[in-house]
């Protein structure tokens, strides 16, 4: 009979199910048979070899953390270290009673909520037979004593661990950032694996920025211990990979100057080498000791931070967003030329105050209360920006309007992040009649292009934008991302070049002229700090209003409180011909600029005359 | 004899029927299988308490689970056999449809959307699918000649696809190869061509290089790796591995004893009460007790494959050859992961692991096959 007649054929059906069946049993008996094998191998073959690991309190892994990186400054001065320090562990198989070897310890050595909630945590998250951690940083004293009562409170372990330890700490408490315990929400995005045995993480600044650089890589080792979890013999290790060293473009000797010429004042320094993009001073005052942060700040001393009216915890230099004030003229006296809109030689009438037309409103100009008249009859862009004329700004914003001012300025970075590579860098505000239909759902004003065009109203910077967009200015066009780091693990890093300002040679001749003017002219408004100066500098003053000034009245300083007063802003680019510094500085509620200019001569003193030390020397 | 064809020709005197047929196949009841059972659960529930830490708790809920399991097998194997058969169909479009529902409305966690959630109650309709895929590829071949046609080979394969496609996006991709696996062991108990098997290994091993590269997740590939070399990755997820290979290896010939398995009572085996659980049965009660387990789950299976073959229709032969087979390739891809053999994929050690989704489908399985053993013997019409 033929095999595949396609008719329903009950026993052909039969034989190929009986079929199939049996080669199912024989395939079943194979894969149980090759299962016991399997267990007979590791039951019986390797039986004492898995007795031997399995028995109890004997042999455990142990993750062995990697060493952190180090932060230096571009001299090579260590700026974040690590120091060893002694913790008080616990580990919970040892114990019999949790509570009572608590107390115990309590009566030893000090130990806060904080720590205790931090030990909790640690618990849930443990392997068996992990160390827990209890009390970082142990005294002489309290080591002593544990070390005498040790032997009472079995699973009680004192180990000595690399802890970070910041030498200067308020000096670059925001520039280089701190690491503080890893609390649950970093535990849960944290690569768990990478980071047993690892109690700190970058939190802020550059820590938390590179941090997956610093953090390297775990290691692990099999441990014979004895009945007290003491180590008897290592049979196996693989050594951790530390993590990279990182090399900052900051100078210590730059930041020391512009910290202590700040002094009790708060506000905040940014000074960028242009050239290559590199913070050269990243100062935010009033700073903080960021070692209080690592290994877990009190709640005293947290508070007082976190609640003082000065705010220190709050990096001004990317976080603090002001308005530009006067700063942005010499950008404005560009976005004029480029536009086609003035000429060095094109002026305007300059009564001391500024009017739209078919409005009665008079936008005045500073030098109103002070002369009570304009600056010149008329006024050209050279004394516009060297004696600041408000009221030349004012008929060029009118002109130029809000959106090409918007297109022009954001070519200098100003209203998006530098891309600096820190923590919380705030963007500010660029403002545009899109940016004010988005942001308030209102439409635009022309007065609004006034303000707008001498860096007031809503237009707001950060430091670190300033000083990104004088690097512009003095590069005549390039516009980069200022970078922190300069090296890691020996790897010059690039500042990634954004952008350029296209311009005619003569035109960025004609804003930096006027910039020179600034401070080395008979009329300019930083003249004062030019006395008895070794080098020339292209600068700009600007003040910065706090709280709007009703119409008609006339500003009196002293009359407002000292937390309304004017902000004072100061941005510098030097040498003027070959600059290798760009600055900007800003001090809150300083009255004006004068008191900011200062601070970046001082800066500029301290670059610059360095650099000829090294020259000469 | 000629009772017996006097009896035949009276079908409505249901005293001789009664009189013929004992008990347990008025219940429909297998009685083999149901003592198996009863001896696989009751090991199982000694070896839970020891794993779960000696919690009386656990037990009690796994056995109140197991009520339930033994409730909705007794109640599947009340169901005529023609009507599973009938049922199929539309079982199967309605798990197609929960299975859609689950890519829009689903929930679940850790990037995968499994569950369905209706009134506060959730459930995975992959796992309709584990007793659906061999009941409708049954369904679609008993009214066909046998060994099946190139086209209703394909039809076939298109039945089996799909949802495992949609399990896969889910993304799970041990249940998506389970679930096709008890699709595709209907076709091979129906008598499929050597050449098919053939191809369908050189395509697996064929695919084998795009699937890793597009398919699989990072975490998928980690298993993997980790059971090619689970020194690798001791912090991690090599940990798993190494520890439940040193309870088993520790477990030896006579075991530790039972609650004295230092490996699983004092935490260092993960999942020990559910996934990882024949590590504490291989730890506490060696391999003696390894293959006490093995027997068992060997009596189960053969008793499954002689139910098939003493079937009366060929549904139920191939219902009950698959269902077996799944039932045992799940036991091997346990052990075998536990074991170290095969990669980490989320299966339960079947009715010993704490669980009450997947003993409740199981025995809902056991269930079938007990309808399949004691249908009306009118089947080969």
């Amino acid at each position: 009979m033929p095999q595949h007649i396609p008719l329903k054929d009950p026993s052909g059906d039969i034989r190929i199910f009986g079929a199939r069946t049996v080669l199912s049993v024989l395939v079943v008996l194979v894969l149980l048979v090759s299962l016991l094998a399997r267990y007979y191998d590791l039951q019986i073959s390797n039986y004492e070899i898995y007795r031997t690991q399995s028995e109890r309190n004997r042999v455990q892994l142990q993750p062995l953390p990697p060493k952190r990186g180090l932060i230096y400054d571009r001299n090579g001065v260590l700026l974040a270290d690590n120091r060893p320090s002694h913790i008080l562990s616990i580990v919970r198989e040892r114990v019999d009673d949790l509570d009572a070897t608590l107390d115990e310890l309590q009566a030893l050595v000090t130990i806060s909520e904080a720590d205790l909630e931090n030990f909790q945590l640690k618990l849930q998250r443990r392997r068996p037979y992990e160390a827990v951690p209890l009390r970082f940083r142990l005294t002489e004293e309290e080591r002593a004593l544990l070390a005498v009562n040790r032997h009472r409170m079995p699973g009680v372990t004192v180990d000595a661990q690399l802890v970070r330890h910041y030498p200067y700490g308020e000096l670059f408490s925001h520039a280089v950032g701190y690491v503080g315990r890893i609390n649950e929400q970093e535990a849960q995005e944290l690569d768990e694996r990478n980071y047993r045995g690892t109690f700190h993480v970058g939190k802020v600044g550059v820590e938390k920025f590179y941090e997956d650089l610093l953090h390297g890589e775990v290691g692990y080792q099999n441990v014979e211990t004895n009945a007290h979890g003491r180590v008897l013999r290592v049979l196996e290790r693989y050594d951790p990979v530390p993590g990279g060293d990182i090399t900052l473009h900051l100078d210590f000797g730059l930041q020391q100057t512009a910290f202590e010429a700040l002094g009790e004042q708060r506000g905040a320094v940014v000074a960028i080498d242009p050239i290559s993009g590199g913070v050269l001073a990243m100062v935010s005052t009033p700073g903080f000791d960021t070692n209080l942060f690592v290994n877990g700040i009190s709640g005293a001393d947290y508070s007082a931070l976190r609640d003082s009216l000065d705010v220190p915890l709050f990096n001004r230099a990317v976080q603090g967003q002001y308005p530009p004030g006067s700063t942005i003229k010499p950008m404005m006296a560009m976005a004029g030329l480029q536009s086609g809109l003035v000429t060095p030689e094109s002026t305007v009438a300059d009564p001391g105050w500024y009017s739209l037309p078919g409005d009665s409103r008079r936008y005045r100009d500073w030098i109103l209360k002070i002369r009570g008249t304009g600056h010149a009859a008329r006024v050209d862009m050279h004394m516009a920006v060297a004696e600041s004329c408000d009221v030349y700004f004012y008929d060029l914003a009118r002109r130029l309007t809000i959106d090409r001012m918007h297109e022009y300025l954001s070519a200098y970075g100003l209203g998006s992040r530098t891309g600096v590579d820190t923590t919380n860098e705030r963007p500010g505000v660029l403002p545009s009649t899109r940016w004010k239909r988005d942001a308030m759902n209102q439409p635009w004003y022309p007065g609004e292009t006034l303000s707008a065009g001498i860096g007031q109203g809503y237009m707001l910077t950060t430091p670190m934008q300033l000083a990104v967009a004088t690097s512009v200015l003095a590069t005549r066009g390039e516009h980069r991302a200022p970078r922190l780091v300069r090296s890691i693990g020996g790897e010059l890093q690039e500042a990634p070049l954004l952008g350029t300002v296209e311009a005619t040679p003569e035109q960025w001749s004609a804003v930096q002229e006027s910039m020179r003017a600034v401070v080395h002219s008979a009329r300019g408004t930083a003249r004062k700090i030019g006395e008895g100066i070794g080098y020339e500098m292209a600068s700009k003053t600007g003040t910065a209003q706090v709280i709007g000034i009703a119409q008609g009245a006339i500003y009196v300083e002293a009359e407002v409180a000292l937390r309304h007063r004017n902000h004072g802003l100061f941005i510098a680019y030097a040498p003027y011909e070959a600059p290798t510094i760009a600055v900007a500085v800003i001090v809150e509620n300083g009255g004006g600029a004068s008191a900011a200019s200062p601070i970046a001569r001082a800066v500029l003193d301290a670059w610059l005359v360095a650099e000829d030390e090294l020259a000469d020397g | 004899m000629g009772d017996y064809v006097r009896r035949l020709q009276l079908p409505g005197d249901s005293a001789d029927l009664s009189r013929r047929s004992p008990l347990s196949q008025r219940l429909h009841l297998d009685i083999p299988l149901l003592l198996l059972l009863l001896a696989l659960t009751g090991f199982g529930l000694v070896v839970l308490y020891s794993a779960s830490g000696k919690q009386l708790g656990a037990v009690i809920r796994q056995g109140q689970y197991f009520l339930l399991a033994y409730g909705v097998m007794f109640v599947a194997a009340q169901i005529d056999l023609q009507r599973y058969r009938r049922w199929a169909p539309w079982f199967y479009l309605l798990g197609l449809a929960l299975l859609v529902a689950v890519m829009f409305v689903g929930v679940g966690a850790k990037g995968a959307q499994r569950w369905l959630e209706v009134a506060g109650f959730r459930f995975q309709p992959s796992e309709i699918l584990k007793l659906v895929m061999p009941l409708t590829v049954a369904w679609y071949l008993a009214s066909r000649s046998l060994p099946p046609r190139f086209k209703y080979v394909l039809a076939c394969l298109l039945l089996v696809g799909l949802p495992s496609v949609l399990i896969l996006l889910q993304p799970d991709l041990g249940t998506a190869l389970l679930i096709a696996a008890s699709g595709l062991f209907v076709l091979f108990i129906a008598g499929i061509g050597w050449r098919y098997m053939v191809g369908a290994v050189v395509l697996a091993v064929l695919s084998a290089w795009p699937v890793w590269m597009y398919v699989l997740k990072e975490y998928q590939k980690q298993r993997i790796l980790t059971l090619l070399n689970p020194e690798s990755d001791k912090l991690g997820a090599g940990w798993n591995i190494i520890q439940s290979k040193t309870a088993i290896g520790s477990g030896g010939w006579e075991g530790k004893g039972w609650l004295n398995g230092t490996q699983s009572q004092l935490d260092f085996l993960p999942e020990s009460h559910t996934d990882f659980i024949i590590a504490v049965l291989a730890e506490e009660f060696g391999l003696r007790g390894v293959l006490v387990l093995l027997a068992l789950y060997l009596l189960i299976v053969l008793r499954g494959f002689w139910i098939g073959l003493s079937a009366s229709s060929n549904f139920g032969r191939m219902v009950a050859a698959s269902l077996t087979l799944t039932f045992f390739v799940y036991i091997f891809v346990n052990m075998g992961m536990v074991a170290g053999l095969l990669p980490v994929v989320g299966v339960p050690l079947p009715l010993v692991s704490a669980g009450g989704t997947s003993i409740v489908t199981l025995m809902a399985g056991f269930g079938v096959l007990m309808a399949v053993s004691t249908s009306d013997t009118s089947g080969r019409r």
